[in-house]
């Protein structure tokens, strides 16, 4: 494993964020991929920092919902009892 | 996490005017955001239960502070965040009560040590049990300050505006932390994997 430090890659770093979010302009999207495309450990801290942003949102996809007694017990604190029946979902 | 499936016209006018049944709907439509976000940032289901009973009580409490600037969930992810990092303060006796919740602490993003390219991996691999663990134990090991950023973002999906609006932030200092804190991640999980296929290799 390289060594390598971002001295040159910076300007790639201050801008992973916005790239891998689609908010950067077309011109600087083409000189990143310019840069990737030379540079492999760039390409490689492209690549799984977009992979680990994937992983959180497919790995949270199905922790959506709210334990029935959770609700239970948040609807008898707000002294909400009497709307307490099944919820819509 | 999305929540646009779940976004009902809520009226603040009948909530103002102690609509119940009103306040019964806002409660269903945001209460499991609310309790998702506090059991990430506080990592255990009870603490997670009273951030989510705590946010609604003020909620009710403050309606009148509401303005309408900011959407209604921006409005009580801020108020969840609070109590999120209040609680975590509680949790520590040795933090001084009348310190400021939030540390600061923008400093540059650490710049990337680990280069293993485990972006090609089967998804089901990288998600397994053994996977998923680390990969939530990772989330859990964030500094709290940009852990909150990127619960927000990233796993609640609010714009990076709303983020700065729900933690009184600017956007640029959002936008820090967030790079900060997915590079972190990114750097932890590149551990994990990187030993893992290493592994596999030593024993294939």
């Amino acid at each position: 494993m390289a060594e390598t430090t971002f001295t040159s890659c910076e300007g790639l770093l201050g801008s992973l964020s916005d790239y891998i979010d689609g908010e950067l302009g077309a011109e600087l999207c083409r000189q990143i991929e310019k840069h990737v495309a030379e540079c492999e450990n760039c390409r490689i801290v492209v690549d799984t920092t977009r992979k680990t942003i994937d992983l959180v949102h497919v790995s949270n996809a199905s922790e959506t919902g709210l334990p029935e007694d959770v609700r239970d017990r948040l609807f008898k604190r707000l002294n909400l009892d009497d709307y307490l029946k099944p919820s819509a979902k | 996490m999305t929540t646009e499936n779940t976004m009902p016209d809520i009226s603040i006018e009948a909530l103002r005017q102690g609509d119940r049944s009103e306040f019964a709907r806002l409660v269903d439509a945001y209460s499991a955001p609310i309790y998702h976000l506090g059991l990430r940032m506080l990592g255990n289901e009870q603490d997670a239960e009273d951030v989510l009973q705590n946010t609604f009580i003020n909620a009710l409490t403050h309606l009148h502070g509401f303005e309408g600037r900011s959407s209604i969930l921006t409005w009580l992810y801020r108020i969840a965040a609070n109590e999120a990092l209040m609680t975590l303060r509680r949790g520590r006796p040795e933090v001084n009560i009348d310190d400021p919740v939030d540390s600061g602490d923008d400093g540059e993003a650490l710049p990337p040590t680990q280069f293993v390219d485990w972006s090609a991996l089967p998804e089901d691999e990288l998600l397994s049990a053994e996977g998923k663990q680390a990969l939530d134990a990772a989330i859990q090991s964030l500094p709290e300050n940009l852990r909150m950023v990127f619960l927000l973002r990233d796993i609640q999906e609010l714009s990076i505006r709303d983020v700065a609006s729900a933690l009184d932030l600017t956007e640029a200092n959002v936008k820090v932390r967030l790079l900060r804190a997915r590079l972190l991640l990114r750097e932890r999980l590149s551990f994990y994997y990187g030993e893992r296929m290493r592994k596999e290799k030593t024993n294939g």
